[in-house]
This record gives structure tokens, sequence and C-alpha cells, in this order.
């Protein structure tokens, strides 16, 4: 078995009075692909984000790549240099060309030579199959083209551990594909990936596991075969008769 | 032509009291063109000075008709409106101060294409349109030689601009500048005699100020916008304060504290020069609004840039400066601009300080009995200064607000 890279104890969060989150639990593996759905506003979003800091959990225990997540500020950039994330909303700025976005933190953060990370960024863009659009701005580029930047973005950062945060819900469906096959193949290379889509297609596919949300608890969690096969929880049931025959 | 005349006949001569209507406005326009026509061109005096121009007003008057415009206390007084009363001896000062200027936008012009070429080209070819105006021949070659310090370093220039020093050597150059200038007008002994800045103003003292003015509050006020939303208590209330406080003064009121309340509260022999002051108070006013403006910038970047550069590890100070300001600032770009034009008028307010600025010199110059009556010609022409500065910014900031838009829809 792998090492544990990401460990997660009854995790909580409050938004004011909103108990957004009541006790995660959850551990992830080396290499692992996990989806995570469940209905909008179940917390899953928002529990990814705990992850990496964007949002500050308020009681239990994360754990990544042995690192505990406090308020120290060592530990939390220490942890977002391990942790790449991918935006819904893609949130590329939109000020710096497609090369300047992916090479700005590996040079700021990882203080790489401009050349090295010039030379990193044509290489991931080469992966993900746009290196000829380098020089444009992002909103010369399709919705596809730009989240596909955002990931090269991300893993310009030589992350652990990639989150994606409903990364094709705002594509037009022709686009879909184009971002999926990259999270394929990149999943197919080891990277250890938190996932939360609607594509359950692509969870059958691609994921180890997959983890199912509901009122800000992990109700069920399972191989993607079983989950799809025999949901145990009503709310799954539910859920995946409501996603599958809409 | 056939298309003309259809145009004309339907929609000036469609009906009886159309006609009507089109023949009135007609009348109407031809007495006004022809009497502006009449004063300014027709019957203006161009030269000869006061005596030229009261010598014709007489004649009209005596002879009952309308007299014409006397242009000629423009050139009469020239230097006064350009430089106030700067020591006629020390003006090659004023000069090599332009002189560098247009070295140096030249020199930029020719590194970094774009707007820097398009301002050295409108630059230049307005100084050849000037140059063709009656001066001595003096002044005539000074002012044409504006051009020709435009135009060689950019041809120069242009050859060199691929080697990095060079692009540094011009922007440190430009840093330098303002010091440059400053300390070449002033004097420095025991090298140049020293010339009071009461003897500074005309337009030398208008752009002064606004140059001043606009290159000190920028920085000064995009600090402060980042201060009312810093973490820290005390230097989001100090920020708060200094806004709201200043915003709730009168510009008038500012400078008058600063010449003449200020004084009071300092020990008898410390004096603080009085443009310096002036300078002070233009600059503490105009950031608080500038701070004002970046402000709403930063509001309107989305959370999701923030969110994203954090999650690439970025922090802190980073963020404000590549993700942050780059887009606050380019998003607040006409109303900054507008604000530095407001500055640049409100310079006039210097009266207040006892100095006389490009409007309050062109003032001073009717109050002379020599002049007496010729306010009309005299503030025009100021206007005609002020429009041709405030409209250049305008335009620029247009221009460069099309520039940094590239890529954005």
């Amino acid at each position: 078995m792998a090492e544990e890279i990401i460990i997660c104890r009854d995790v909580h969060k409050w938004f004011g009075d909103f108990h957004v989150l009541r006790g995660v639990n959850l551990t992830v593996r080396k290499g692992e692909v996990v989806v995570i759905c469940g209905p909008s506003g179940s917390g899953k979003s928002t529990f990814i984000r705990t992850l990496n800091r964007l949002e500050e959990h308020q009681r239990g225990q994360i754990i990544i790549d042995g690192i505990e997540l406090t308020h120290d500020v060592k530990n939390i950039e220490a942890i977002r240099r391990e942790i790449g994330m991918v935006f819904q909303s893609f949130n590329l700025f939109p000020h710096l060309t497609v090369l300047q976005n992916i090479t700005l933190a590996p040079i700021w953060v990882r203080k790489m030579k401009r050349s090295e990370a010039e030379a990193l960024a044509m290489q991931l863009l080469e992966r993900v199959g746009i290196p000829e659009q380098a020089h444009k701005y992002p909103a010369q580029l399709s919705g596809g083209q730009q989240q596909r930047v955002a990931i090269a973005r991300a893993l310009a950062m030589q992350p652990k551990i990639m989150l994606f945060d409903e990364p094709t819900s705002a594509l037009d469906p022709e686009m879909i594909k184009e971002v999926l096959d990259v999270m394929r193949e990149l999943a197919r290379s080891g990277m250890t990936m938190l996932v939360i889509t609607h594509e359950m297609g692509f969870a059958r596919e691609v994921a180890d596991r997959i983890v199912f949300f509901d009122q800000g608890r992990i109700v069920e969690e399972n191989t993607p075969e079983e989950f799809f096969r025999a949901p145990t929880h009503e709310r799954t049931k539910l859920f995946l008769s409501q996603i599958l025959h809409h | 032509m056939r298309k003309i005349s259809r145009w004309v006949r339907e929609n000036l001569f469609s009906s009886w009291y159309n006609t009507l209507l089109t023949a009135a406005s007609l009348w109407l326009l031809w007495v006004v063109f022809s009497g502006l026509f009449q004063w300014a061109v027709r019957d203006a005096v161009w030269s000869g000075g006061s005596a030229a121009c009261q010598q014709a007003r007489q004649l009209a008057q005596s002879e009952g008709r309308p007299w014409g415009a006397c242009w000629a206390i423009i050139p009469a007084n020239i230097k006064l409106l350009m430089a106030g009363t700067y020591p006629p001896g020390e003006l090659w000062r004023l000069w090599v101060s332009v002189y560098l200027a247009a070295l140096l936008l030249g020199a930029s012009a020719g590194v970094w294409k774009g707007l820097l070429r398009e301002t050295a080209i409108a630059i230049g070819a307005g100084a050849v349109v000037l140059a063709l105006l009656p001066w001595s021949t003096a002044e005539r070659l000074w002012i044409g030689g504006i051009a020709l310090a435009l135009f060689v370093p950019m041809a120069i220039f242009w050859k060199a601009r691929l080697f990095r020093a060079i692009r540094w050597a011009v922007g440190v150059g430009w840093l330098l500048l303002p010091v440059i200038v400053l300390v070449l007008i002033s004097g420095f002994s025991p090298w140049l005699p020293r010339v009071e800045t009461t003897q500074w103003g005309g337009l030398m003292l208008t752009v002064i100020l606004a140059v001043v003015g606009i290159v000190a509050s920028f920085p000064l006020g995009v600090l402060l916008a980042l201060g009312r939303q810093s973490e820290l208590p005390l230097i989001r209330w100090f920020s708060i304060l200094y806004i709201e406080v200043v915003r709730g003064v009168p510009l008038v009121t500012v400078i008058f504290m600063a010449s003449l309340v200020l004084p009071l509260f300092l020990p008898g022999n410390l004096r603080i020069d009085q443009a310096l002051r002036a300078m002070v108070a233009f600059t503490l006013f105009t950031a608080a609004y500038i701070a004002e403006n970046v402000r709403g910038g930063l509001q309107a970047i989305p959370r999701g840039q923030i969110e994203a550069a954090r999650a690439l590890g970025l922090h802190g100070w980073l963020i404000t400066l590549f993700i942050v300001l780059p887009q606050a600032l380019r998003a607040v770009i006409p109303a900054n601009v507008g604000q530095f034009i407001s500055l640049f008028k409100d310079t006039s307010l210097v009266f207040v300080a006892a100095l006389l600025d490009l409007f309050n010199m062109g003032r001073s110059i009717l109050a002379n009995p020599d002049w007496l009556g010729f306010d009309g010609e005299m503030l025009l022409f100021i206007a005609f200064v002020y429009f041709i500065c405030t409209y250049s910014m305008a335009h620029l900031s247009h221009r460069l607000e099309r520039i940094l838009g590239v890529g954005e829809r």
C-alpha cells in the first residue's frame, strides 16, 4: 500500500451559524484518484478548499504529506506548494499571457530561473495540447483551452496533489472532453487527484474511489463499480437516479 | 453632387416654414461668425505692443465701428506667461530642462515603441508648427530644436533597443529627470546662482506644480488605498482618517493652510519655500482622491483571482504586486487621469500662496494699465493653452487604456 498523503480526521467548519462540514473523515493514498460528488450545498467544495487553506477548518485535523495544517503560515505555504488547484471558473490572470500565467509562481515561489520556468511551461503546454497559444492572453482562448492552461499553471509548481473543483461545469459540452482527456492522462501518470465532478462517465473510468457528500458529511465511499451498481445510502440512490436519468 | 443637392432639398427646404427656419439660421450664423471674424482676424492687431493696440482701438471708436482683437498682448508678454519673472539671463536653464526631457523621451521612443513613439512624434510635430510662428530667430531655433532633440535619439536608440542595459539606463534617466530639472531650475551654490521660487511663474510653474503633484500623489494614493484595506487596524484607521479628512476640506483651504497657517506653528528660523509648500499641498490633496479611485479598482478584482494566486503558493505582497495592482490600476486609469486633469487646472489656486502660475500671471498682466481692457484676448489664449495640455492628457489616457486592454474583452 502506498503512503497516506492526505489524512482528514473529524473536520468541522461553520459559516457563521451554518455548520457546513460536520465531521469529515477521509484518507487518500499517494497516486489515488478520488472523485467527490454530491448535491450542491453538501459541502464538497468547501471541503477540498480546506485542504489548501482557502477555507479554514475549525475543528479536527488535516495532515498533508506529513505536515499538519495549522495557523502556522510556514506550514500553510509549504502545503500550498504541494497542492495544485483547478477552479470551475478557471481564474486565469487576465492581464498576463498564457506563458506568464504559468511561469509566475515557479519564478517567484520556487525561485526558478526565468529560462528554466519558460522551458517547463512550454513542456506543460505541450502536455495539455496547446503550445501554440503560449503568447496569447486568456481572453483570446476558448473555455476548454483556458481550463487546460489553468491545469498547466497548477502543474508548473510540480505539486504532489491536484484538486479539481468542478473543472468542467463552466464549459460548453464540446469542450468538456478535451479537459477530461488531460485529466485522464494526468491520472494515468500517477498524480494524486481529488476531483469534484458530475461527469459520472469520467468517475467510472478513472476514479479509484468515489466519495459521496451530503449535508457536510461523507455518507458513502466505494469503488466506482460498487458505487454505481449497489449504492447503499438512500440519498446516494436518489442522487444517482437524478444525475443518470436527467 | 446630386446626392448633396437632394439631401439639402429634403432636409432644409422641404416646406415653406423649413425654408424660413433655414434662412433664419443662416442669418444667425452669419451674424455670429462675421462678427467673430471681424474681431479675431480682420481688424485684429497682431504685433506692435500695447501702443499699437490702444491706437487701433481709439481709431475704431472715433470712426464709430467695432474694434478688433489685440493679439499683440500675447507676444508682448510671452516671456511672463511662459516663465514668469525668471531672470532673463538664466532662461537657458529652462531650455536645457526642456531639452533633457525631450532627449529622454526621444530615447524612450526609440527603445519602446507604441505610445511613447506616438507621443514623441506628436510633440516633435507640434514643436515644428510652433517654430513657424513669428518668434525671434534665437527662440525659433530653440523651439525647432526640440524636434531634433526628440528624433535624433529616437533614431540612435532604435538601433540600441535590444540591449537590456540601455533600457535600464533610460528608465533610470526618467527617475533622475525630475531631480535634475528641479536642481537646475532652482540653482545650486556656488556654481549656479539660486533662483527663488517667487521668481518662478507662468506655464513653467503650472507644469512643475502639476507634474510634481501627479508623480508624488500617485504612489501615495496607491499606498493609502492599500492601507485602507490593511489588516492592521492602525494603518487602516490612519488611512481612512486621512482620506476622509482631506476629502472633506476644499483644496483652497489646504493650500491656504500650507502657505499661511503652517508657518505659525513652525519655529521662526525654519522657513519652507512657498512653492514647495504648494507642491506638498497639491500632493496630499490629490493623493486622497487617487486613493479612493484605486480602492474602487481593488474592490473590482474578483475573489477568484486572489484564491488562484494563493493556491499557487503566492503570498501577501506578491499577490498585491503581480495580480491585484496591475488589474486594479488599469481599471481606474480614466478616473485617475480625470483627477490629474483636475489637478492641472487647480494649480491656478496657487495665487493663495502668492505665486503666479499661467492663469494668475495673465491676470496680473491685465492689471497693468497698458493692457487694460484686453481681458478677452488674454483669457482666450490661457484657455487655449490649458485645453491643449488637458486634452493631450485625456487623449494619452485613452490610448493607454486601449493599449493596456490587449487581450481583454
